[in-house]
């Protein structure tokens, strides 16, 4: 089986017997075809049941499992521990956000947030259900698709710069998630939502770094999205709530 | 319980149905982390020009090999549609045709294009629309990361859940007039599955040892294609765009088995043949086993990353192989459980106050082989159906009182404490325990069984139990302690699994997905009928219900 091992150094916080994180080792048989995940389980399997962090899909969809992987965010489900070589990988809790356990992070705030910007068609009037679908062209889906992909990992928090220094931004996965359902041809929101993120804690406090765009494991652009709603004017939003679909059709 | 597709979209309905409730989403994990999120090829529902809800009725009830209920199936596809269009209203980003209508693809066992999609990440999209339009209601009160342990009952009544705060590991009480079970599959019962980690049956496990029985357990789904070694999924979607499964020779053996279809056949018939390729020699050998060729590069690369990006994501990144260049190695993999919690049409269980919808439940539209793309429309029709119901019932319900109940609470956590937490005994380790019991099952209960093979693992499972009552936890910390979360999930999977491989030993015919190798053929006589696994002392004891046959009289399931 396995003819050599691997070295991980995990960050434990165990706040009923420690005040402060520390680190464990451990030291794991390695494949060439495993994940970090893997190397967990591995060590909450057969070395420490204690070893504490969230997992659930391994496939990348779910979002589960995001952890700063050698000082990056990334999903531990989808990094090859053949990446790092022989050298030791240090596993951390996502940056930015309170340590509940080892390496499980609270993300009470982050899900607050998400309801903060209304991710959900708001319409001034509904037609009946036996009027069918609202018609969208391909080319209409294509303009907002792109930041419908977020499994809300929220890598692009940890790699954030300015959520490191003021964690009440509403931050990149949140803010990309208001500008899909503003560019959503069905959608009228866009005024409600607009103010709700044109705020100092909101698309004013990014800097344009990019970091989160960088380190979005599905590819979506969360900084292009801000800077897409800094440059829309109060105007637009005008012109939207006179035009049919929001002004995006 | 449950913050998956049937769970948010019963929540959805209740407020709706009524300004005067309210409404807790209590789930393991936060919603959008539900295993709904990995559902890849689409929602099945008569949409398409050509097609007709007698049509969808039929091939689904041919594809459960005549053990669906047949009143509940034309429920289901006259409102499928309905619910698409609804989630589409709510902004999920179907696939749509030029024109901007909804698109339709090919599935396995569907006679017309008929699966909605939004590309091959459906899943996915369906929970994010469902979980973000959810947030809309305030009447949803979210219990993120509460674990259920068990249903308070009160005169014969489901009257709330315990559940453990996952923050504190303390026993919290909820009460309710209305408890709705939306907590998905058993996948992890096995080895080898698309499951994802969180898919132990807690929901299915808490209604049995209520007393509620779990119907038709024996019919767990084999998806044809899962990637050895993880089993992560392989859309059937790659077989609907026009995918072949081809054997070591280079040839599409399924013109052996299911010329007409080909692989648009239904998931348990491509499943044995894959099985009996591997039997005849006709497969690949790799590190995971044996596995056949998911060939789609024909489709060419526009086509794959227009209509099956994630497959491609998927296949590059754990196997290394891109199926634009190369055929992805696949083999049969558990993927689905047909059964579930003894359910009538709406969702109702036999116990007073206590519902379900979606994978946990048994209703049953899919009988002995559920087909593709029918799981996620059912978790949208039925949740709908059961959020309106239990939202009607509760409205009239008496509250219950809250001295017993709180009682039942403080029981639970002195029983978690003294089991669990503070137990000072015991040698095995919640893995180990797992790992054994995932063998079992895969060795006693998979694509073909015999009488041998699922007595033994009656026998296992048994063994099993007994290690299980000498569990010792590592990890003794109220913080966060998901290794007390993986022995609860273990015991509610040592549940599951006896219901599995005693309502298999019992039927001894071959109908769907439970292929008996000494019983072949179908029977009609004594197995038109739905297994009712009861809890008792001595282990679930098997009984049988009715199927209820509307319009279309069991024949030869010939395609």
């Amino acid at each position: 089986m396995a003819d050599r091992t691997m070295t991980l150094k995990v960050t434990r916080y165990r706040p009923e017997h420690r005040p402060e994180p520390y680190f464990d080792q451990f030291d794991v048989p390695f494949r060439e075809d495993m994940v970090i995940l893997d190397a967990l389980n591995h060590i909450k399997d057969e070395l420490d049941g204690s070893l504490t962090y969230r997992w659930s899909c391994r496939m990348g969809v779910c979002g589960s499992c995001g952890m700063m992987v050698n000082g990056k965010p990334r999903l531990t489900c989808s990094t090859f521990l053949r990446e790092f070589g022989s050298k030791p990988v240090v596993v951390q809790p996502l940056e930015g956000f309170p340590i509940v356990r080892d390496l499980v992070v609270d993300m009470t705030a982050f899900m607050e947030k998400l309801r903060a910007v209304k991710p959900w068609i708001i319409r001034h009037s509904e037609p009946s259900m036996e009027a069918g679908e609202f018609l969208q062209t391909p080319e209409e889906v294509d303009r907002y698709k792109q930041f419908s992909m977020c499994i809300n990992c929220m890598l692009c928090y940890a790699a954030c710069p300015v959520f490191g220094k003021d964690p009440d931004f509403l931050g990149p996965a949140v803010l990309a998630l208001a500008h899909r359902y503003n560019l959503d041809s069905r959608d009228e929101g866009w005024p409600e939502r607009h103010q709700a993120i044109a705020v100092d804690w909101g698309i004013w406090d990014c800097t344009f770094i990019g970091e989160c765009s960088v380190a979005c494991p599905k590819g979506v652009d969360p900084a292009a999205a801000i800077q897409r709603e800094k440059v829309a004017k109060t105007t637009d939003a005008m012109f939207s709530m006179m035009l049919p679909f929001g002004g995006q059709a | 319980m449950g913050g998956g597709a049937a769970g948010l979209r019963a929540a959805i309905a209740a407020a709706e149905a009524s300004d005067g409730l309210d409404i807790a989403l209590v789930s393991k994990v936060y919603p959008m982390r539900s295993h709904t999120v990995s559902a890849e090829g689409g929602a099945g529902a008569a949409l398409g020009p050509d097609d007709s809800l007698d049509l969808h009725a039929f091939d689904t009830i041919r594809g459960s090999d005549y053990l669906a209920d047949q009143h509940a199936v034309e429920a289901f596809v006259a409102e499928g549609p309905g619910e698409i269009v609804q989630t589409e209203r709510w902004g999920c980003p179907w696939s749509r045709e030029p024109d901007g209508r909804l698109a339709v693809r090919a599935f396995g066992g569907m006679s017309v294009n008929r699966t909605a999609f939004a590309a091959d990440k459906t899943g996915f999209h369906l929970l994010h629309t469902l979980f973000q339009t959810s947030l809309k209601y305030e009447r949803i009160v979210r219990l993120d990361e509460f674990f259920v342990t068990s249903l308070l009952l009160e005169d014969g009544r489901c009257v709330g859940v315990a559940a453990i705060d996952m923050r504190d590991s303390e026993v919290r009480c909820i009460t309710a007039k209305a408890v709705i079970l939306c907590t998905g599959g058993i996948g992890r019962v096995f080895s080898f599955t698309t499951n994802a980690a969180i898919n132990t049956g807690d929901g299915m496990a808490l209604a049995y040892r209520a007393g509620v029985p779990l119907k038709d357990m024996e019919f767990v789904q084999y998806h044809p294609t899962g990637l050895p070694g993880t089993g992560i999924l392989m859309t059937e979607a790659s077989q609907g765009e026009g995918g072949y499964l081809v054997n070591n020779e280079g040839r599409r053996f399924l013109e052996d088995y299911i010329p007409s279809k080909m692989e648009l056949g239904p998931r348990d018939i491509l499943s044995r043949a894959i099985i009996e390729e591997i039997e005849k020699g006709h497969a690949f050998e790799g590190p995971y086993g044996h596995y056949v060729h998911l060939d789609i590069r024909h489709l060419g690369e526009k086509t794959i990353d227009k209509r099956l990006p994630f497959v491609r994501e998927l296949a590059t990144k754990f196997v290394g192989i891109d199926p634009v260049h190369e055929p992805i190695p696949v083999r049969p993999v558990v993927h689905y459980m047909m059964g579930g919690i003894d359910t009538d049409e709406v969702g109702r269980t036999r116990l007073p106050g206590l519902y379900a919808a979606g994978e946990a439940a048994c209703v049953s539209i899919n009988g002995a082989n559920r087909l593709g793309s029918n799981s996620l429309t059912e978790c949208l029709v039925f949740g709908r159906r059961v959020g309106r119901l239990a939202a009607q019932d509760a409205l009239v319900a008496a509250a219950p009182s809250e001295n017993p109940v709180v009682r039942l609470a403080e029981a639970e956590q002195e029983r978690l404490v003294a089991s669990y937490l503070e137990k000072e005994t015991g040698t095995e380790r919640v893995a180990a325990v797992r790992r054994d019991l995932q063998a079992a099952m895969e060795r006693g209960a998979g694509v073909f069984r015999t009488e041998e093979s699922l007595k033994q693992a009656v026998e296992e499972v048994g063994e099993l139990r007994e290690r299980y009552a000498d569990l010792s936890l590592d990890d003794r910390e109220r913080a966060f302690n998901t290794e007390l979360v993986a022995a609860l999930e273990l015991g509610n999977m040592l549940d599951v699994a006896e219901t599995i491989v005693r309502s298999g030993l019992d039927r001894r015919e071959s109908r769907g997905s439970h292929t008996r190798r000494d019983y072949p053929d179908r029977d009609d006589d004594r197995f038109l009928a739905h297994s009712l696994a009861f809890a008792s002392a001595e282990g679930p004891r098997i009984e049988y219900g009715d199927v209820t046959i509307t319009r279309w009289p069991p024949e030869e399931r010939k395609y």
